[in-house]
């Protein structure tokens, strides 16, 4: 530790330099923590997926609906302990920048099954028992300033006309992954209005979800579900949540690997533009470093002072970074438009990634100037002019 | 005459050595303290080999001092640098002491250096953003002395060389000659056995390069280093007390 200080010294030498490299691990470290905290957010869904569900959907598309009857057969195949259903309703509320997911639910089942959504007693009884109820999430209750018994009225798009629900209960995430941004409503008010208004579009259910005993078991499971429907009008496809949710994510594969690529690159560019400045620096000292080598300082100990020097930099470059990315992440959740993520901010393992990359970009930095300084005469290095 | 010493410093104490301390000149103050013995060196230039130094034998008694002069590329720093370890001879070797050099490993030899030998360079070669006090400090951060021993050793070196009053300068604020007196403190904090000067005073006017050559030579007689110094010029020399002329690398004279 004596030779601390001398690191330090160093690191701050040239003070434009170092606060110029400084500065520039930390715009890469921010948006590195941005892209990454975008991708996570992007597959918050895939890790908040239970293992115990399964999602039953048309072979074809999730767009294509399956008859309701498919519910008992399901829940009569060994392995399923309950089923719910849900479709996708769309809609509009108030414009069409108001986004959120709004589904029409098996309102008997439904939280049974997802528990994760938390509602009070009371709420859930009285959701259950009117039809024309709703409950949607504490974000979206707390975005349009919404309370238990205020009206919402969507219009529909492919389920056509003004739809009016009473909000009968606002649900809690139970986990800071869970979706908090969702309305829920009965499937049976949907399905009512379909065979008054639309006859031959009532009993059409989105997807099914599944609980299922033994998450071991899901592969069987779901093969048992789709040869149940084989050959049928309406076949199924069968998946784990996780894997249902990834094949949303699949359609965006391509920004995402961009997005991925893009970060690392930023952290390969940064790490040249350190592992330059290393260099210079340790180049302009090249005499000073075969003093201290006459001296009686060993390679070890000046190859310390070379890292400890790499390392303060991207550290505190790493550091200036990562407290800028909070409030920058929580600029750009503001900017983006409300309900792209129910969940975005920074996860711990992307805290994790930026300490590792910070430390790894100040340990590579310093390998060529030590592989230098190791490799050079004294006798020659003393005479170097730089 | 009794010698003073710069420095109380327990070797054993302060650098983890082994035992390679030039202790037999103590003992046996007319013996060879430095034997240098068919000592050659060549270097490896775009395929041609360009000798440098060719079968030198020279001996050093402890308290020596010797000024080894020449014109350019005669070998004079090349020989001083091999004597301090701080370069490798292509044949020979280079006793000193009880230890032939060059036989050590670089992490023993960068040890023995840190124990037995001072530099003092043409350019000072302090380090800029030290003030004199951190840069005389250097060698001590390789020894196991405590924070209070290495402050008192280094008050003691830069009071030899009359700069007690300039520790928390820093190099840009001193003049030349001031520049190479904190290189001497430098040099003599950790007590080394031999002092190697290459052109001390090359960079310096008369005045301070005259300082600097007093000090030396109170450093040889006060305190009994041995003391090695490559210079061209003449007036510089004739402090040592023994002058050695080289020639492509041949020894061509020595004048007591």
């Amino acid at each position: 530790m004596k030779l601390f200080f001398l690191v330090v010294k160093n690191a701050f030498r040239s003070k434009t330099r170092a606060f110029l490299t400084i500065l520039g691990i930390a715009i890469a470290v921010v948006a590195f923590g941005v892209l990454r905290t975008v991708v996570t957010a992007w597959y918050a869904g895939v890790d908040a997926a239970a293992t115990d569900r399964l999602i039953v959907r048309h072979a074809v598309s999730f767009i294509f609906p399956m008859p309701y009857a498919y519910r008992d057969k399901i829940a009569d195949t060994p392995g399923v302990e309950e089923v719910s259903f849900a479709n996708w309703f769309g809609g509009t509320y108030i414009d069409q920048n108001q986004f959120f997911s709004r589904f029409a639910i098996d309102a008997d089942t439904y939280f049974d099954i997802y528990p994760e959504y938390m509602l009070g007693e009371e709420e859930l009884s009285t959701f259950k028992r009117e039809q024309n109820s709703c409950v949607i999430g504490s974000d979206i209750a707390s975005r349009y300033n919404l309370k238990v018994g205020d009206s919402m009225t969507l219009t529909g798009d492919i389920y056509p006309g003004e739809w009016n629900f009473i909000i009968r209960g606002i649900y809690q995430p139970q986990k800071k992954s869970t979706d908090a941004s969702q309305m829920m409503f009965h499937w049976e008010y949907l399905n009512q209005r379909m065979l008054q208004d639309y006859p031959g579009r009532e009993n059409q259910v989105g997807w099914y979800n599944v609980k299922i005993d033994n998450p071991d078991e899901a592969a069987v499971i779901s093969t048992q579900i789709d040869e149940l429907f084989a050959n049928s009008a309406a076949e199924t496809k069968t998946e784990t949540e996780a894997a249902f949710t990834r094949s949303f994510i699949s359609a965006s594969g391509a920004i995402l690997g961009a997005m991925n690529i893009v970060s690392f690159t930023i952290v390969g560019v940064i790490m040249l533009v350190l592992a330059n400045t290393m260099m210079m620096s340790a180049r302009e000292r090249t005499r000073e470093y075969a003093v201290l080598k006459t001296l009686g300082f060993s390679v070890p100990k000046i190859a310390f002072l070379i890292f400890g020097e790499s390392l303060v930099i991207s550290i505190l470059g790493g550091a200036l970074g990562l407290l800028l990315t909070f409030p920058l992440v929580e600029a750009f959740a503001a900017a983006i438009p409300k309900g792209w993520f129910p969940v975005f901010e920074i996860e711990v393992i992307t805290i994790v990634l930026l300490v590792v990359v910070v430390l790894f970009i100040g340990a590579v930095s310093a390998i060529f100037p030590v592989r230098n300084v190791a490799k050079s005469k004294i006798a020659d290095s003393l005479r170097f002019v730089g | 005459m009794p010698k003073n010493k710069l420095c109380e410093i327990d070797h054993d104490k302060s650098v983890t050595t082994d035992q390679t301390q030039a202790d037999s000149g103590r003992t046996h103050k007319m013996a060879p303290f430095i034997e240098v013995a068919n000592l050659s060196k060549s270097y490896q230039r775009d395929g041609f080999e360009i000798p440098v130094l060719d079968g030198m034998d020279i001996s050093v008694e402890k308290g020596g001092y010797l000024a080894l002069m020449g014109p350019s590329g005669s070998g004079k720093s090349t020989l001083l640098n091999i004597i301090a370890g701080i370069d490798r001879p292509s044949k020979g070797t280079v006793k000193i002491g009880d230890t032939e050099i060059t036989s050590l490993n670089e992490s023993k030899l960068a040890k023995w250096r840190a124990n037995n030998i001072g530099f003092v360079f043409q350019f000072y070669n302090l380090i800029p953003v030290l003030t004199a006090f951190d840069n005389v400090a250097l060698p001590l951060l390789l020894t196991k002395l405590s924070k209070a021993e290495r402050k008192k050793h280094v008050e003691t070196a830069l009071n030899i060389v009359g700069l007690g009053d300039r520790m928390k300068h820093y190099p840009k604020q001193l003049s030349g000659g001031q520049e190479q007196r904190v290189a001497i403190a430098r040099a003599i904090v950790t007590d080394p056995q031999i002092i190697v000067a290459d052109e001390p005073t090359g960079d310096l006017d008369k005045t301070s390069a005259d300082e600097i050559l007093v000090l030396l030579q109170r450093l040889n007689q006060e305190f009994d280093k041995t003391i090695i110094m490559v210079t061209h010029d003449p007036h510089a020399a004739e402090t040592a007390k023994t002058i050695l002329h080289l020639e492509k690398g041949e020894l061509v004279e020595e004048t007591e």
